[in-house]
């Protein structure tokens, strides 16, 4: 009986994941490449899916929609960057203000709080309606498909000079400035391919839900962050490469939307969720610190933490 | 190929801790001049290197790399000219990176950043030899993270990427203070034979005097933000700590105030 209900779940949850894995990797870039906490995403997540639903209401392709909901999150982004590098003002700060402003242009782009786009009226790219379909418009695969050219145009993307150079930004924002790298534009490049990701992760999850709504961002940044620290934790060992190491990020998005749903059949309020979520994060954060506080000289990692 | 006009920079003005450290330096260094920097703590030293890499603003003066005048340009923007190595061998290198990857970004020191690929084979093949030449070890583990490296190792490899791109003007800011003596000889006569073959400008900055009385064409000395002792040619060869000592006490009016200098 449990376990029939928890695996007719399973399907959604993993669709869930996979779309919230691509946020993810946008968390992945800032966190771990640019090592910025970036705070926008609350806020970007909800743009993205706020563009996308609007245009093909409009009678956009939803497909064009998506690409337009990528760069108004990268607009969103650049904002983040400038604030920080232009104006000085701590990235954790900046991405907060950026993040509270978005609340009033999201709404402003929606002219209210809550806006359906039904699959009926519109061909949208992914619907949890057929999450259960053996078709070729099941959204499991299309974001499989998905995702495998994101991560592909990504790997190539972080090795190319200029992905490079991010990296080193990110690194050693020291070493980059002495090898004549503009840390600050790469930055704003960063923070923006970051929020184009996340912007296009809630377009996707809009037409999924087939609503796009103010608070769909709400504590995004958290469950990125959660999917990036299960992929490290359990993937540490064997994706080395970059491109398994971004596949692992997505993998943990996916095994967090499974526990989720495991604990909501297990008699969890929901109401109780974002605590929970929040609990797990923090513990998680909390590991790699107490383990070199507490097992210093035990086992030496050198730098290897990060990307 | 380098020059200092009158140079000035005070930190923190109008607070209780400000702080003048550059007071009207005046330096020029000839095209292949090896020149050793000493003085006490604070003089100045690692700030005048700082102020060539463009890592502040300077308050007034010039600075000219050859013939150029970089006084407003960006550190990024003249990173094209200098090759750098700083005392925190974490300081120069990235640590999640590959060698091979911090080589390649250093080989590109100048260049934009394009969408092209970051290493190339032949580029792989270059860094291998000149890794061999190095004698550490580092030819065969191109694609080892720099974190996993020892101090001298990370600076070996900082060395080696300042000059990867031949620069104007080599800038080592007491590259060597952190390493144990043995590795630091090392690290040493691996800089005096890049300087040599490539026949670089060169700034080093040291605390040891017998180093910066072995090493090198010309010697200077600061004292509180400016130079007072210019020695080079016959007569730095001639030079023994001795006589440094007495020279600093006689123009500065005090003792040479560094015990790790004395100790060295």
């Amino acid at each position: 009986m449990f376990f029939t209900s928890f695996l007719n779940a399973v399907p959604g949850a993993v669709a869930q994941g996979l779309i919230w894995g691509i946020m993810a990797i946008g968390v992945y870039i800032t966190f771990r490449i640019l090592d910025i906490a970036d705070l926008t995403v609350d806020g970007s997540f909800a743009t993205g899916g706020a563009t996308a639903v609007m245009l093909i209401r409009a009678g956009v392709t939803p497909w064009l929609a998506l690409l337009c909901a990528f760069l108004v999150g990268m607009l969103a982004g650049m904002i983040t960057g400038l604030l920080h590098t232009r104006l000085g003002i701590p990235a954790i700060l900046a991405g907060i203000l950026t993040q509270l402003g978005l609340y009033s242009v999201n709404l402003r782009i929606m002219t209210k709080a809550n806006q359906p786009v039904s699959v009926d009226k519109y061909s949208l790219v992914v619907s949890a309606r057929y999450v259960r379909d053996v078709t070729i418009g099941n959204p499991l695969f299309v974001i499989a498909v998905f995702l495998i050219v994101l991560i592909g145009a990504l790997y190539w993307f972080f090795g190319t000079e200029r992905g490079a150079s991010l990296r080193a930004t990110g690194a050693n924002a020291h070493m980059a400035a002495a090898q004549g790298i503009n840390t600050r534009f790469d930055t704003v490049l960063g923070l923006m391919l970051s929020n184009g990701l996340v912007a296009l992760s809630g377009a996707l999850w809009a037409q999924y839900q087939g609503a796009a709504d103010v608070n769909m961002g709400r504590g995004a940044i958290v469950i990125g962050l959660a999917a990036v620290i299960i992929g490290e934790v359990l993937f540490d060992k064997l994706f080395r490469n970059f491109a398994l190491k971004l596949t692992g990020v997505v993998i943990g998005a996916v095994i967090y939307y499974l526990v989720l749903q495991l604990v909501l059949q297990l008699g969890l309020n929901t109401d109780d969720l974002k605590l929970l979520s929040a609990v797990i994060v923090a513990i998680f954060l909390a590991v790699p610190y107490l383990k070199s506080r507490y097992f210093a000289g035990v086992k030496k990692k050198g730098g290897a933490v990060h990307a | 190929m380098l020059k200092l006009e009158n140079i000035c920079k005070t930190f923190h003005p109008g607070t209780v801790n400000e702080k003048t450290a550059l007071n009207g330096v005046n330096l020029t260094l000839e095209p292949g001049d090896f020149v050793t920097v000493i003085g006490g703590n604070g003089a100045g030293k690692s700030t005048m290197l700082n102020a060539i890499a463009g890592t502040f603003k300077v308050d007034a003066g010039r600075v000219l790399i050859d013939g150029v005048d970089v006084t407003g340009m960006s550190e990024h923007r003249r990173a094209r000219f200098l090759g750098r190595v700083f005392q925190d061998p974490m300081m120069g290198t990235a640590p999640t990176m590959q060698i091979e990857e911090n080589l390649a970004l250093a080989y590109r020191r100048g260049q934009h950043r394009t969408l092209k690929w970051g290493i190339t084979k032949a580029e792989r093949e270059v860094f291998r030899e000149q890794l061999r030449a190095f004698d550490l070890g580092l030819e065969d583990r191109l694609t080892s993270r720099v974190g996993l490296l020892s101090g001298g190792q990370r600076q070996a490899l900082t060395l080696l990427m300042a000059t990867l791109q031949k620069p104007k003007v080599l800038l080592l800011d007491e590259h060597t203070a952190a390493l144990d003596p043995k590795t630091a000889a090392k690290v040493l006569e691996l800089s005096d034979a890049i300087i040599a073959e490539h026949k670089l400008t060169t700034l080093m900055v040291t605390h040891n005097m017998k180093d910066a009385i072995a090493h090198g064409n010309r010697l200077i000395m600061m004292n509180n933000g400016q130079i007072i002792l210019d020695i080079r040619g016959e007569e730095k060869k001639a030079l023994t700590v001795e006589m440094l000592l007495e020279q600093f006490a006689r123009i500065s009016g005090s003792e040479f105030a560094s015990d790790k200098a004395l100790l060295a």
